[in-house]
């Protein structure tokens, strides 16, 4: 099996390389999300570049979607998308690879970036899925400090409601947001009773950057039948570098020359320390 | 005089379409009733879905219904579901280009006496606003069907405007002419144009016979596509008259008024008037009541375009 934490390092990469080339992006955010992007597409979800047609495929929305450079990174390492032109595109004049989620990019299946509309859209992908008999099964990725937005707690009532059980939204809780800490903003706490109140099974994950603990949550959402599965992922915005880990600055940020410097060699001692893990 | 109102003729098409069509699917919020899909839901159950009083999650579920292949018939009250769900509309479906079709029942001051919460004098101008967004407000049954038919054989976004009491017929069961984007003529004139839509065209319609017995003869259309508006249909009537009356069921701004207004100010100016609601919380009382009130009627429409002509 592939090294999929080393692979996470070199998406990382990749992230921070578009937005230097982009001078754009929402990399704190990009950071926290990429394992469970890579857990999802590499482990999880049944979708490639040669099954779009498969009725029977899975479906995904990035409902945060402005963590659009990760998500970038990994479709662009599943095939769906060149990494190059991604780069040299990202956030120019006229370019097809903006700053949220489009649709007209292929693996992606709507346009994404105002906050709180995902979950409703799957609910209702599962809904259709749920009516024509079909085995897909329909995943979101949301935010903590998404979870403000009213229209979230519409849609997982009636996912609650109509228990579709081949429903799984995950909340990226990196406990910061562009102003501050999501408690000090408004606080949120506990999302685990919010969402079961709303009819959902809830699965915690006490490390949302470790692949290995994300598998065991969608393995169990997996097999949870009669209601909606929402895991709560406890990640690290900016993880993979203490230049940006924790910091609320680094929501939206593109680092200096020499901050690229330091963020790209703890990306390479990251990953040579589990390279290393994994052949002792 | 005619008992059924538009939003039953949307049902009863779905119907007949829905006994062939697995994929058509009716979403409400709380509105099956005001929308006349209790019948679909009692049909169709497992292709009804309730959302609850929740618009924003009515708009969302049907994009992601749509993008799944079905084809969903979103309705709610326009006044809800074109401004509390205007984002969802914006971006799950005409940004996303799903195949949703948004009905808003009760248009306009359908709900006269319930106050400004819940009239829909805005919703032309918001929806039409929105890239890959078409805004329909068919004047009676017959055209309701038609149109509905017509929007059963594509595949792109659509709002659609109806309101919630039964009008007067403007066209024959067998006598419908329709094409769709295509504005009805409805008669052809010399002197003036009086362009309408929705719950317009009937009072608009009477107007033009009482200009007729005055010796006044004008173009009526029933521009039922406020977008894509006809713009040739507006150029071919303005062209041979000397004045131009609209009449909408909307605010004074960003309605059929205004893009009327933007076509012949570009193509061939001419003397114009824009019948409309007041840019003000509308008084109360019955549609009838209120379009009276602010002579949005046919002695109304008529003596404006008497005036405008004497004035030209």
């Amino acid at each position: 099996m592939e090294n999929l934490k080393a692979l996470s390092y070199d998406l990382r990469k990749d992230v921070v390389d578009i937005i230097m080339e982009g001078k754009a992006g929402h990399i704190g955010g990009d950071m926290s999300v990429i394992d469970i992007l890579i857990t999802l597409y590499y482990r999880e979800m049944n979708i490639s570049l040669d099954n779009l047609e498969d009725p029977n495929r899975d479906l995904f929305v990035l409902s945060k979607g402005h963590a659009v450079e990760a998500l970038y990174a990994v479709l662009a390492s599943k095939g769906f998308l060149d990494l190059e032109e991604v780069k040299a595109g990202f956030s120019k004049f006229g370019t097809r690879y903006i700053g949220h989620p489009n649709n007209k990019l292929p693996g992606i299946e709507m346009n994404s970036g105002s906050l709180g509309h995902g979950l409703s859209v799957c609910t209702g992908m599962a809904l259709a899925a749920r009516m024509d008999r079909r085995t897909s099964r329909v995943y979101t990725v949301m935010g903590d400090g998404e979870l403000a937005e009213g229209s979230v707690w519409e849609g997982a009532m009636a996912a609650g409601h109509y228990k579709l059980d081949n429903l799984c939204a995950v909340v990226d809780r990196n406990r910061l947001q562009i102003s501050g800490s999501t408690e000090e903003v408004m606080s949120q706490d506990s999302q685990e009773e919010r969402w079961a109140s709303f009819g959902w099974h809830v699965i915690s994950v006490p490390d949302g950057n470790d692949m290995d603990q994300l598998h065991r949550a969608f393995e169990e959402a997996g097999r949870t039948k009669g209601q909606p599965s929402v895991i709560i992922a406890y990640t690290v915005k900016g993880c993979g570098s203490p230049v940006m880990e924790n910091q609320a600055g680094w929501h939206h940020r593109v680092p200096t020359a020499e901050e690229y410097q330091q963020i790209i060699s703890d990306f390479a001692r990251e990953k040579e320390a589990c390279c290393h893990e994994s052949n002792t | 005089m005619n008992q059924i109102p538009n939003r039953q003729a949307i049902c009863e098409v779905l119907m007949e379409k829905a006994a062939q069509d697995k994929d058509i699917v009716v979403l409400c919020c709380d509105s099956r009733g005001s929308a006349s899909m209790t019948y679909f839901a009692q049909v169709f159950p497992d292709r009804f879905v309730e959302v609850g009083i929740a618009e924003q999650n009515l708009v969302g579920i049907s994009a992601g219904l749509a993008k799944c292949g079905k084809k969903p018939f979103a309705a709610s009250p326009a006044c809800f579901l074109t401004t509390r769900s205007y984002e969802q509309c914006k971006v799950d479906v005409a940004y996303s280009d799903t195949n949703v079709t948004l009905i808003g029942i009760s248009g306009g001051v359908s709900y006269g006496a319930l106050g400004m919460s819940h009239h829909s004098a805005q919703d032309i101008a918001a929806m039409s606003a929105i890239p890959n967004m078409r805004v329909y407000l068919p004047s009676d049954r017959h055209q309701t069907r038609k149109l509905i038919e017509a929007l059963l054989q594509d595949e792109k976004p659509a709002y659609v405007r109806v309101g919630r009491n039964p009008v007067e017929d403007i066209y024959e069961e067998s006598d419908c002419p329709f094409v769709m984007n295509r504005a009805a003529v409805l008669r052809e004139g010399t002197d003036g144009v009086l362009i309408a839509c929705g719950e317009m065209v009937k009072p608009t319609l009477e107007a033009a016979q009482i200009l007729a017995a005055r010796q006044i003869s004008v173009t009526v259309l029933d521009m039922y596509c406020l977008k894509p508006l006809d713009q040739e249909a507006i150029i071919r009537a303005a062209q041979n008259a000397r004045a131009v009356v609209t009449a909408e069921e909307h605010s004074p701004f960003g309605g059929l008024g205004s893009m009327v207004a933007q076509v012949l100010g570009a193509n061939c100016p001419r003397p114009m008037v824009n019948m409309s609601l007041p840019d003000e919380p509308v008084i109360s009382g019955t549609s009838r009541e209120i379009f009276d009130y602010y002579g949005l009627n046919a002695a109304g429409i008529a003596g404006q375009m008497e005036t405008l002509l004497r004035r030209s």
